[in-house]
């Protein structure tokens, strides 16, 4: 086992070495001077050169990326020239609001989408079955924005229940991540629903019956844990909605995390911010890919020895 | 003659295809298993023999299936008990096995876990290394040589063979009474076919347990059972000895069976077979069902379906008109 | 279902002595699709907004972008059935008006790169080998970025703008298409038909276009309809951050960005746009589910 994950970490490496050079292209795929379009427009042409030193852009491209990378990895970022910072400094109290929220976001999804998934593909065919085949396919089809300001119409405006953003406490959260997961959890329904048909159909379930196990048992120690399979692959698979539902959502609920931050960025023409959050994104999710891909090979034993 | 552990009397069993439209797979069938005793189940596929034994066990859903009739099991009415009082009887006092020994592993449990889970079910208070030791025991009883090891493994790591003995184990390993063991070895090569059913024969042997065998090969049947019932299109048409049926086959359809398994030592031009195949479970010929691929059927065999008569001792035949076929083999 | 077991009840009848006589294809999935209710809804409105789409301009009952000071933020009424905007210009008309922008933006991206996808599908499903790893590893890498983020960075590179949008959307449309025409040519490609196209010398083109290609249609029919969903929630939500249509243009997203400056005081401007949006994406998964239910029964 710890050589399959130690096998999955190396294999990672070659993919984020691609994609930091990928990123790190970036700044130089926009048309027109990069330099003076990160300084920003009303730069002098002094500030204008200074910035071409410090992005290195005077330098042949593979000097500037080993520049680049090395800072990286001393946790220097670049600088926003919006905000006169470091952009590790714009990170630091952005960073835990997004994590939080994704967490929050992902924990009640899943576990909704679950349920609904198991207790529809058990009653398949039956009212409680359409009915939350309803919901999922309701819930993949509405645009999270306004799924969030419906929520944010009815339960704070209207009746007053919860603020309709920032993040002055635990309430602040529970809106944007019902806006943020329920695509996750519509689709997580839909998976479980038919992984769940798919294996209650398979022999080794009639052999747990057979064995004479209590229906629950059968349905959770057999049928569930064999879906638990596929409902971890396309769990990972849906961080990356996740992660630019964060930037939507964030918008939606003015909550100063790191997807605001990337379109506050675009917005001002703020490359270097944007440019480290790509990377942080992108470096994220292959992250959280990975974990699953490692929770994969635990649950199954299939996949080890290959 | 030992006692009557399964009683099935009448037993119909039908499966919903759609609002108020009903299938009829099997259509009232009676027979007994008694103890010690190795009795086959005969038929080709689609006949409603699996759908029997699954009716017995209770393992068809029951949104869309309606079984009729008595199962009576040691007394107990089997069709008529209680969920949880089912689950105390499966796996405990009727164990069941099947064709695909691979799939019927659960691909991502421990042979241990897949095997602790039956034994521990039905043996509430013990402890886990009594647990472990029965696990052992269980596959040293199907002859796994390293038990140990194989506790350890996954259904992958295991052959075929290897997956149907512990399929046998872990059937075994509550000393159930009866055993149903349907294809047990269709999915084996021939070598090994042979040393599940001599395991199956010792089992019996040793712990004088009563076998239902379903098979479609009547080579195995006449290696291992010592009864058959022959089935056809949800109907039992035969029931004889296993000496006595391949001897003295009375229906057109056994008669057949027999003739379309090809001997060692027996010249034939062609190899006789039975013209066209079992009908659909929803288009029913009226009257005995297999008249339409019948060489002796007259007319009159299309009015009614003919019913299971004593036409020996121990011998049963669904044929009103057995004495041509007899005159004639 | 009852209409079925009737006609097959009769046809049984009237055959006598004839060989039932096989249904086409096609009449046979239409007839299993009909039964689908569901699809079949939303199969009618995406016909319905594929109208809207092509005359919306030409019966908006206002002009969509006229101004009226004298009905700002006005209410739904007789007169505006669905509200008016802070310009006091008819939240309605301008639904209607931005169907084409909206419906348009999320095709072409799905057609453009469902197309692009598609061949390099092909290619390295066909070819195999060193092309067929190239081409792989590239989808990996952009699969590396996740989703409507790979549009955002070309947005943010190339400016917002609706072609932009479109093109990013297109972009991350490519992979997810090359991965499922490619697993769909591998299942194909083993196929004896296919072997005996080569076997008689055609060339790899034609194999691959005659041969291979439609044997993948029902893949790409289904992913392509749950594509253009997703395209239409992707493109409203970009429109929604502002990196997409503008604000004096009339598209779905971008009149909901606008009116959730007055979610307190005119809900209307955003309850309506994305209302409309919902049940489109609801109506092309709806459609994508049947299909896919019809074409492959073995998800039934």
């Amino acid at each position: 086992m710890g050589k399959y994950i130690l096998k999955r970490v190396l294999s990672m490496i070659p993919l984020l070495f691609v994609v930091s050079i990928l990123v790190f292209l970036f700044i130089h795929l926009i048309p027109g001077d990069a330099a003076r379009q990160v300084a920003g427009a009303t730069a002098t042409a002094g500030e204008v050169e200074a910035v071409r030193k410090q992005l290195g852009l005077d330098q042949p491209l593979i000097p500037q990326y080993i520049q680049w990378i090395t800072g990286i990895f001393h946790g220097d970022l670049g600088i926003s020239y919006t905000n006169n910072t470091t952009v590790a400094e714009l990170f630091a109290p952005r960073l835990p609001i997004t994590i939080y929220l994704t967490i929050c976001s992902i924990t009640w999804s899943v576990l909704i989408g679950i349920v609904i998934g198991v207790v529809a593909a058990i009653n398949r065919g039956r009212t409680l079955d359409m009915l939350g085949m309803l919901i999922a396919i309701a819930g993949i089809s509405l645009p999270n924005f306004w799924l969030g300001l419906q929520l944010m119409q009815i339960f704070s405006v209207n009746l007053g229940l919860l603020p309709t953003g920032g993040l002055e406490d635990w309430r602040g959260y529970i809106l944007p991540s019902l806006a943020m997961g329920a695509g996750i959890m519509a689709i997580l329904a839909r998976v479980t629903r038919s992984s769940m048909i798919e294996n209650l159909g398979k022999d080794y379930v009639r052999t747990a019956r057979a064995k004479g196990l209590p229906e629950s048992r059968v349905i959770m120690a057999h049928a569930f844990k064999n879906s638990s399979i596929d409902i971890i692959t396309v769990t990972a698979l849906q961080i990356g909605a996740l992660i630019a539902g964060s930037v939507v959502v964030e918008t939606v609920f003015s909550i100063p995390g790191l997807g605001r931050l990337l379109v506050d960025s675009i917005g001002f023409r703020d490359y270097e911010v944007i440019q480290a959050l790509i990377l942080f994104f992108s470096f994220e999710y292959m992250v959280i890919n990975l974990i699953a891909d490692v929770l994969y090979a635990l649950i199954n034993p299939r996949v080890r020895y290959e | 003659m030992a006692e009557t552990l399964l009683e099935v009397k009448d037993l119909k069993t039908e499966f919903k295809r759609g609002k108020k439209d009903w299938i009829t797979a099997v259509n009232g069938v009676s027979f007994q298993v008694r103890a010690g005793e190795i009795v086959g189940l005969v038929g080709e596929s689609g006949c409603g023999k699996s759908v029997t034994s699954l009716s017995v066990m209770r393992l068809h859903s029951k949104h869309n299936t309606r079984i009729t009739g008595e199962v009576t099991f040691e007394g107990k009415h089997l069709l008529e008990l209680k969920e949880p009082e089912m689950q105390e009887i499966r796996g405990n006092e009727i164990s069941m096995i099947f064709q695909e020994p691979m799939s019927a592993l659960d691909p991502i449990m421990r042979i241990e876990d897949q095997l602790t889970e039956a034994i521990s079910l039905h043996n509430q208070g013990l402890s886990k290394s009594e647990v472990h030791a029965r696990c052992v025991r269980a596959l040293k009883l199907v002859g796994i040589p390293e038990p140990e090891m194989t506790l350890r493994n996954y259904p992958h790591e295991l052959s075929g063979g290897m997956c149907q003995r512990v399929m046998i184990a872990m059937a075994m390993s509550c000393e159930p009474k009866l055993l149903i063991a349907d294809e047990p070895t269709t999915a084996l090569d021939v070598t090994i076919q042979a040393q599940i059913l001599a395991l199956m024969e010792q089992i019996r042997n040793e712990h004088n347990t009563g076998i239902l065998l379903i098979t479609h090969d009547l080579g195995v049947v006449a290696e291992t059972c010592s009864r058959v019932i022959v089935m056809y299109a949800g109907n039992i048409v035969e029931e004889a000895p296993v000496k006595e049926l391949f001897r003295n086959p009375h229906h057109p359809y056994t008669k057949g069976l027999i003739e379309s398994v090809p001997r060692l030592g027996r010249r034939v031009r062609r190899l006789p077979s039975i013209p066209g195949s079992v009908p659909d479970l929803s288009a029913m010929p009226s009257g005995c069902r297999f008249a339409p691929r019948c060489a002796y059927a007259r007319p009159e065999c299309s009015a009614r379906l003919p019913e299971l008569v004593e036409v020996g001792p121990d011998h049963k035949c669904a044929c009103p008109f057995y004495a041509n076929v007899r005159k004639e083999a | 279902m009852a209409t079925t077991e009737k006609g097959s009840a009769s046809s049984g009848f009237a055959a006598g002595e004839e060989l039932p006589r096989a249904q086409s294809p096609v009449k046979q999935f239409i007839k299993k699709f009909l039964r689908r209710k569901t699809a079949v809804a939303g199969f009618i409105f995406i016909v319905f907004i594929l109208i809207l789409a092509v005359i919306g301009p030409n019966i908006t009952p206002y002009d969509p972008n006229a101004y009226d000071y004298n009905a700002i933020l006005a209410a739904p009424n007789a007169a505006h059935i669905w509200g008016t905007d802070e310009f006091g210009r008819d939240v309605f008309s301008r639904i209607i008006a931005g169907t084409q922008l909206s419906l348009g933006t999320a095709l072409t991206a799905s057609i453009l790169g469902t197309a692009g996808g598609v061949v390099l599908g092909l290619i390295a499903g066909f070819f195999g080998g060193l092309i067929d790893s190239f081409i792989m590893r590239v989808c990996d890498v952009m699969f590396a970025f996740p989703s409507i983020l790979l549009a955002i960075a070309i947005v943010a590179i190339i400016g917002p703008g609706i072609t932009n949008i479109m093109i990013g959307l297109a972009v991350f449309t490519v992979p997810s298409f090359a991965r499922i025409i490619r697993g769909a040519v591998l299942e194909v490609r083993g196929e004896l038909y296919v072997e005996v196209a080569k076997s008689i010398g055609c060339s790899p083109a034609r194999i691959m276009f005659v041969h291979i290609f439609p044997g993948t249609l029902q893949a790409l029919i289904v992913n392509f309809t749950m594509n253009v969903g997703g395209a239409i929630l992707s493109a409203s939500s970009l429109s929604f951050l502002g990196f997409g249509a503008s604000v004096t243009q009339a598209e779905w997203g971008a009149i909901l960005s606008q009116g959730r400056n007055y979610l307190a005081i005119a809900p209307h401007l955003v309850l309506f746009p994305g209302l409309v949006i919902f049940l489109t994406v609801l109506a092309f998964n709806l459609f994508g589910d049947g299909l896919r239910d019809t074409l492959d029964p073995k998800l039934n």
